[in-house]
């Protein structure tokens, strides 16, 4: 019999959906500009420059919302990855993904109040949301405003190299949305975790 | 994420012999070839001591008295600007009739016809890269010249007395944006010599490009050219000006890999170095930052890679799912 545990208080349900529609639209007109091509544009160039600025600026704001959320409400405790036997903890989540739960083995790492996240899940949200998108963020802002960044490093170009960091992260997050997406699908059913976004009650096994 | 400097120098160690001991050598030859001899300087003197400054005296033997009077800006000549001009070797004279030693100069003088680009410059083997015939052509099909009379000509916009060959150069891009850019706006940004040609009230710029996203940036990084002349794929610059209709306005047609820039304005450096293997196009790499052409051939590689394993990892995932599921 499953289990109900409320995980998801409104302010992060509604952070969480807005922040997706928001990565959605960037990945969507980030991949238009990128490989843009004028016998075929995806979206219109302008037309997806103003959407990437747009929603950029908009998760900026949504991003301090998180962070502010994160430090002053008890959310943030889930976020402190402790480093003692992380590797090894890390290693047994990744084989219940990968062959334990083939055999219907029961999750090593179960959800409770005091732990939403598994282990795996943990450190990637961390990775994901203190380095990548602080990173993506700060370089996003720095391609609006170009001339704040430094124009020469070492002896190319200092915007080049903002781009490239913009660029490279950007695909990071694109990865991290499509394998988060998988995983939620891995619930007590397939849908599941996507209710508890709405309703924010964790169901159990 | 190497330059095109340092990939040069790493593939051809031999280059940097050439470039840091040769070539200095080269150019000092070359330039003392290239400076104006002493004897013209002093001849050209006998015009500048007039025509290089804002004023000049002579004596009226009527009055006997020492006479001071303003020279017209037009036919003042910059002696800094003319001796790094492109004809810095010539004397005055061999453009200008030689009657003009007299002064006052003889009033028939005025009626001088003067020599357009062609005149010198078509037909030489020395000049023959530059295309001065097609240049000629392509300027005869453009607003220039058809919407105005034979008034418009060459000088109007490379005066003979200042201009210098800027984009075989070897200068930053931006620089080279700026000069050019100046050339447009010499008219186009002063009512005075624009109605020199035309009765109509200069059109504000600014306002015109307003719908342009990142206006300022644009001034600074692309020439006017960029957007109003089409490009001529065997000459370097771009000579046939379009009418206003006709401009670029689709922003794809410079944010995309086969960006018109790379026919342009980044032409020449494209010619001088365009690596394959390194950056997808290593000139806009590294002289610039145009979204959607600026493309990496490995980043794009490796991401279709990943993208692809992703795929594929979440797919055998989800179909050993389907197939363990609980019955």
């Amino acid at each position: 019999m499953s289990q109900k545990i409320y995980l998801y208080p409104v302010w992060i349900r509604l952070w969480h959906a807005l922040n997706a529609i928001l990565i959605i639209l960037l990945i969507i007109s980030g991949v238009s500009m990128q490989y843009t091509n004028p016998a075929n544009p995806f979206i219109r160039f302008d037309i997806a420059v103003t959407m990437h600025n747009i929603s950029g600026m908009i998760l900026t704001a949504n991003y301090m919302v998180f962070l502010i959320g994160t430090f002053i409400t008890p959310n943030g405790k889930y976020y402190k990855l402790s480093l003692n036997g992380l590797f090894a903890r890390l290693i047994k989540q990744f084989t219940y993904y990968t062959f334990g739960i083939f055999k219907h083995e029961r999750p090593p790492f179960p959800v409770t109040k005091e732990s939403k996240f598994n282990p795996l899940q943990q450190f990637t949200y961390v990775i994901a949301m203190f380095i990548l998108v602080p990173i993506v963020i700060i370089t996003g802002w720095a391609l609006l405003y170009p001339e704040v960044v430094l124009t020469k490093f070492f002896l190319g170009s200092g915007i080049k190299v903002n781009d490239f960091i913009h660029v490279i992260i950007g695909f990071f997050v694109s990865f991290f949305m499509f394998v988060h997406i998988y995983f939620c699908t891995i619930g007590a059913t397939f849908v599941s975790n996507f209710k508890s976004m709405i309703n924010g009650f964790h169901e159990s096994h | 994420m190497t330059s095109l400097f340092t990939q040069y120098f790493r593939k051809v160690p031999v280059a940097f012999i050439l470039t840091f001991f040769f070539f200095p050598m080269m150019s000092i030859t070359l330039k003392a070839q290239n400076k104006p001899k002493d004897e013209t300087i002093k001849i050209n003197e006998n015009c500048l001591k007039c025509h290089g400054q804002s004023k000049y005296k002579y004596n009226n033997p009527e009055s006997g008295t020492e006479v001071t009077k303003r020279m017209y800006l037009e036919t003042i000549i910059n002696r800094t600007e003319f001796y790094e001009s492109n004809h810095k070797t010539f004397k005055c004279t061999d453009c200008h009739s030689a009657d003009y030693d007299t002064f006052p100069h003889p009033g028939r003088l005025r009626m001088e016809s003067k020599y357009a680009c062609i005149d010198c410059h078509g037909g030489d083997e020395a000049y023959a890269k530059f295309k001065f015939e097609e240049i000629e052509t392509e300027f005869q099909s453009s607003v220039h010249s058809t919407k105005h009379s034979d008034d418009f000509n060459c000088w109007m916009c490379h005066n003979p007395h200042t201009y210098k060959i800027n984009a075989r150069s070897d200068e930053k891009i931006r620089d080279i944006v700026a000069y050019d850019n100046a050339i447009c706006l010499n008219c186009h940004a002063d009512i005075t010599k624009y109605q020199m040609l035309t009765d109509k009230v200069n059109p504000n710029i600014l306002q015109k490009h307003e719908w342009l996203p990142n206006q300022a940036l644009h001034f600074k990084n692309v020439r006017c050219i960029e957007c109003h002349a089409r490009t001529n794929d065997s000459i370097l610059v771009a000579h046939n000006i379009q009418p206003k209709s006709k401009a670029v306005r689709r922003c794809v047609e410079c944010h995309s890999t086969n960006s018109i820039l790379m026919a342009s304005l980044y032409k020449y450096k494209v010619q001088e170095g365009r690596s394959k293997t390194g950056f997808y196009n290593g000139v806009i790499m590294n002289e610039g930052y145009v979204i959607g052409a600026n493309r990496n051939y490995y980043l794009g590689l490796i991401s279709l890679i990943m993208f692809g394993c992703v795929a594929f990892g979440i797919a055998i995932h989800a179909t050993l799912r389907i197939i363990k599921r609980k019955k």
